[in-house]
């Protein structure tokens, strides 16, 4: 027996987005223990700015070169669709680090508590806020987090995904619970996250074991062969397959899993729910796309009924229930949770239309949710952020730019024509019809009618009824904002109007395994 | 000459001016909106006589530019005879309501810049619907007028003018999104078939697509025009509408952009789903008579003028889908024909109305009454305008109303029966509403308010008065450009007129 291993080859170029991401987390570690406090800030957005345009830099000559393949011995999946998914990821990962650094608009500093780990309401706090404490410990949080996003969706194996999943969901619980107002809030938000999340990544854990018991491995690639060799359909492979489900549709916010959904928008700092919102969606989605095409494509027929049930479920419930919030970042949280069940559309499609319509839909969805939570976090009235519905009215008086914007968004969530969201749908759906789900487009372009109704309410609200009881204000930000919302609006317009360049970019790309 | 993208890209222009002055005054404003909408009367004019009526090709004046082949979706226009009449309908009808209208914008929520912005961009974008050759560039445009038509009413209008903009918007919405799954499903049956998916509409009518699945999608299509038009009994939003919208947005709304309702019928559900406009024809019929009947009913019981007059609109296109639903070619060019001349009675109808409300300061039939005395040719005008509307022979909708009778009687004489009884109510909600209005001894406050027509009103409505009485004697040269469509239309569903029936239109 030979106990000599041939040392891996480890294609370093196709790594190299998620080594500067990572890196720089670490390094932003190190900044916060060595660098004086007065500078750590700049160093910070310096390390976090640089790493991100370096690692989209990685992506774009990668997807040019058409620098594709497998790597770290098989664990990583670079393929055209990864590609994208990560470019998408940093693109979103740099419109919120955009909000995130924004110091304009909180009198107080920023969005974030002056010390984490100080008792909301207790001396302590009141005395750091007194002192103007302002942390930058989230900058290393928020890296790691953008890095385990960038290696969800290119996973190749269940463990990968996993260890991804870990890498990213730790960090956001944590920054979920640390917004500077509304403390109890965020931090009860953070709690139900993490307690259900870490609960959904049993399910998914426990679903790889019964994988690994089915197939022998964990790859991808083998358990596809081990399906393929098992006509019978194995108890272990239906359990383990249904487990690995109900841990990514639960971070992608699909009923009945939507639950922390609404709590943790509302709850987490709205930057940061600006950048979760995003890209943990796409990330998320990248990673059931995945297993759905790849890993488990073999249990097409076996799975859809469950993700038809799913889809519709989710689709009805983010709608429906979106109808009635009077607070607007739950209203979006429930609109994130029916488009999740417009998405789940493109993964019953189950053809390669459905896959390039899923991660254009993604684009253009990460782009809007920025921007509406980016919208969200400039209007305020005397006690801080104002999120009730009815504080928006007569916004279109005060602000039309700030109003007219947040009116694009909402209309591109609506799927109107011309914007973004439209193409989106319309690629989504057309696959999924073409994949045999014709009643579920039917329930998906009802569930975009009463979806409408609401979006339609806020834009009623800014343009045509008179403010009543106290005033709010839209805050004038700093650069940073400006130019995230900047971003976001054209992405919006353009990807609407001009969206052919993107789906070239889309068309016949595949996962490879 | 590409007069079509000339005609699409003019009201743009004026709009981004008019948006870009920041200094203008409202007048030079209003002056600018109302030139462009001029000038593009004159291009579509002169289109109209360059079209040749007896071409061999379905579509003239065709530009096409690719815009996502990966959907196959290009942006490409072209008109035949319904469309033509139809684009030439609206331009004449932009510029006179806005001159009509001339004060209409003052004293609302929306500035008078607004105001012209939002005409001219709904101008443009109804161009585009009746253009558009790509059912996708139409669809886009179908939503897209949503928005500066819910603007233009929501603040524009009346007390409860919210309520209205937000209750159109959803309708259409809703009609919409259900247009969009029919969208999807009919992309993907060309895409089966073709082997690329296509959404070039002369394409897509040479398609077999399966009986069943063409019903379905035809559903879609169908509910969405129906919403449009608006049909019994989806047309509850249009009274609420019209009533809070300015007269000359009023005009607009029911004058043309319902017409993409019924257009849409002629041009997308019948040509694409011949199979399912047979199926479904009965059910279609019995909605129109209904709407006939009762939206007459209502027009007779109405207390204000404009909800009065959207409820006249109600009966009417349930003629006109009537006439659409007949399958006969006397039917169908009754129909096209319908569809102008409602446009410019209806136009003549609210903007006199219009002129009478702004008077007197209320839009209740109740305040108004000996109109007549007080203000001869004011009244004159209304009564022409109100005869044209219930169809008295001599005035342009008459031969439409005729037709279409005519049409529908050859090859379903029952409901042809049941219609006319729409003839009689209609003579009944005109006169009674002249009657409370004009005749009688004007009060003190008609008297006191309701002064003589004015020369810009009058300039503003000589042109929709002269079209309904020249219409009416020479309905021939119109017909000649609508018919040889309608033939492609019948040819396409693969319907013959019944036997003795070249009448009128031959």
């Amino acid at each position: 027996m030979n106990l000599l291993m041939d040392a891996p080859v480890i294609d370093y170029g196709i790594m190299q987005p998620i080594l500067v991401v990572l890196g720089a987390a670490v390094l932003g570690v190190l900044i916060e223990a060595f660098a004086p406090r007065e500078n750590r800030r700049n160093i910070q957005l310096v390390v976090t700015f640089g790493s991100l345009l370096i690692a989209l830099y990685g992506v774009v000559t990668n997807t040019s070169e058409k620098h594709v393949g497998l790597g770290a011995v098989n664990s990583l999946s670079i393929d055209g669709p990864g590609l994208f998914l990560q470019g998408v990821i940093l693109v979103s990962a740099l419109v919120g680090a955009m909000f995130l650094a924004e110091r304009d608009i909180d009198v107080q500093g920023d969005a974030f508590a002056p010390q984490a780990s100080a008792l909301p309401g207790s001396e302590d706090e009141s005395e750091f806020t007194l002192r103007g404490w302002l942390q930058t410990e989230i900058w290393p949080l928020f890296l790691f987090s953008v890095g385990g996003m960038l290696i969800f969706p290119v996973a190749n194996d269940f463990l990968t995904l996993f260890v991804a999943l870990e890498v990213m969901s730790l960090p956001l619980y944590l920054l979920a619970g640390m917004a500077r107002r509304r403390r109890l809030l965020s931090q009860e938000a953070a709690l139900k996250y993490f307690v259900l999340g870490a609960f959904s990544s049993a399910f998914l854990l426990y679903g790889s074991a019964l994988l690994y018991g089915f197939a022998g491995s964990v790859t991808y690639g083998d358990i596809v062969t081990a399906i393929g060799q098992d006509p019978g359909r194995n108890g272990l492979l239906i359990v383990g397959s249904l487990f690995v489900f109900v841990g990514l549709l639960f971070k992608v916010g699909a009923a009945p899993f939507h639950q922390w959904t609404p709590d943790v928008y509302q709850g987490a700092p709205t930057a940061l729910t600006a950048f979760m919102g995003a890209a943990t969606k796409v990330a998320a989605f990248g990673a059931l796309l995945r297993v759905a095409y790849v890993a488990l494509g073999g249990l097409r027929w076996d799975l859809a009924p469950v993700l038809w049930v799913i889809a519709g479920l989710t689709m009805l419930i983010g709608t429906v229930v979106g109808v009635a919030q009077s607070d607007i970042k739950r209203m979006l949280a429930y609109s994130s949770i029916a488009h999740a069940g417009f998405l789940i559309l493109g993964v019953i499609a189950a053809n390669p239309a459905g896959l390039s319509g899923s991660l254009f839909y993604l684009l253009a969805y990460a782009f809007t949710t920025l921007g509406t939570f980016g919208i969200v976090s400039l209007v305020h009235d005397a006690s801080g952020e104002a999120n009730n519905l009815g504080q928006f009215a007569g916004l279109g008086k005060r602000s039309p730019l700030v109003a007219g914007a947040f009116a694009l968004f909402l209309l591109a969530l609506a799927g109107i024509p011309l914007t973004s969201g439209f193409t989106g749908k319309f690629a989504v759906f057309a696959a999924a019809y073409e994949g045999g789900a014709a009643p579920l487009v039917v329930l998906a372009v009802i569930a975009s009618a009463i979806a409408a109704f609401f979006y339609v309410r806020v834009i009623v609200l800014m343009f045509f009824t008179e403010p009543q009881g106290e005033e709010v204000s839209v805050i004038v930000p700093s650069m940073f904002t400006q130019v995230g919302l900047s971003i976001a609006a054209t992405a919006t317009v353009i990807l609407g109007v001009m969206p052919q360049p993107v789906l070239d970019l889309l068309n016949n790309t595949f996962f490879i395994r | 000459m590409n007069y079509l993208s000339i005609l699409v890209a003019l009201p743009v222009v004026g709009a981004l001016i008019v948006g870009g002055l920041r200094s203008a005054t409202d007048k030079l404003i209003k002056q600018i909106g109302l030139g462009t909408a001029l000038a593009s009367a004159l291009v579509a004019l002169s289109m109209a006589l360059q079209f040749d009526p007896n071409s061999s090709s379905t579509l003239q004046f065709v530009e096409k530019y690719d815009w996502i082949p990966a959907f196959g979706v290009s942006f490409s226009l072209g008109v035949d005879g319904i469309a033509l009449v139809l684009i030439v309908l609206a331009a004449i009808l932009v510029p006179v309501v806005m001159l009509a209208g001339w004060n209409e914008a003052e004293g609302h929520r929306g500035s008078v810049r607004q105001y012209v912005v939002l005409t001219l961009l709904t101008y443009s974008m109804m161009i585009d619907v009746f253009a558009a050759t790509d059912v996708f560039l139409f669809y886009v445009f179908f939503e897209a007028i949503l928005i500066p038509m819910y603007f233009l009413i929501g603040r524009f209008g009346g007390q409860r003018a919210t309520y209205a903009a937000v209750k159109f918007l959803l309708y259409s919405l809703v009609g919409g999104l259900l247009m969009l799954a029919s969208l999807v499903g009919l992309w993907v049956v060309s895409r089966e078939q073709l082997g690329a998916g296509t959404f070039d509409w002369e394409t897509l009518t040479t398609l077999n697509i399966d009986g069943g699945v063409q019903n379905w999608l035809f559903l879609g299509f169908f509910i969405a025009f129906a919403i449009k038009a608006p049909l019994f009994p989806f047309h509850t939003w249009l009274p609420d509408a019209a009533g809070e919208a300015t007269p000359g947005n009023a005009t607009l709304l029911v004058g043309v952009l319902d017409k993409i309702g019924t257009f849409g019928m002629l041009r997308y559900c019948l040509p694409l789903f011949p199979l399912a406009s047979a199926y479904f024809t009965p059910v279609v019929i019995v909605l129109s008579l209904v709407g006939i009947i009762y939206g007459a009913l209502l027009a007779i019981g109405q207390s204000d003028l404009k909800r009065l007059i959207a409820y006249t609109s109600v009966s009417h296109f349930g003629f006109i889908a009537l006439g659409i639903f007949a399958f006969t070619t006397q039917g169908q060019s009754g129909a096209t024909l319908y569809m102008v001349n409602h446009g410019f009675s209806t136009a003549a109808l609210f903007l006199v109305a219009g002129y009478l409300m702004s008077r007197r300061g209320s839009r209740f039939i109740e305040d108004f009454g000996g109109v007549a005395k007080v203000a001869p040719v004011l009244a004159g005008t209304f009564f022409l305008a109100g005869l044209s509307s219930l169809a008295l022979p001599g005035m342009s909708s008459f031969i439409s109303e005729f037709l279409v009778l005519q049409g529908t009687f050859t090859r379903y004489p029952v409901p042809a029966i049941i219609a006319t009884t729409g003839i009689v109510l209609a003579a009944l909600y005109i006169l009674l509403m002249i009657q409370r209005t004009m005749t009688g001894e004007p009060t003190a406050e008609v008297a006191e308010k309701v002064g003589e027509i004015t020369f810009r009103e009058k300039i503003a409505i000589a042109p929709v008065i002269a079209i309904i009485i020249v219409t009416g004697f020479l309905p021939q040269p119109l017909l000649n450009i609508i018919n040889p469509a309608v033939d492609r239309v019948m040819t396409a569903v693969t319907a013959t007129d019944p036997v003795a029936s070249e009448g009128v239109s031959k």
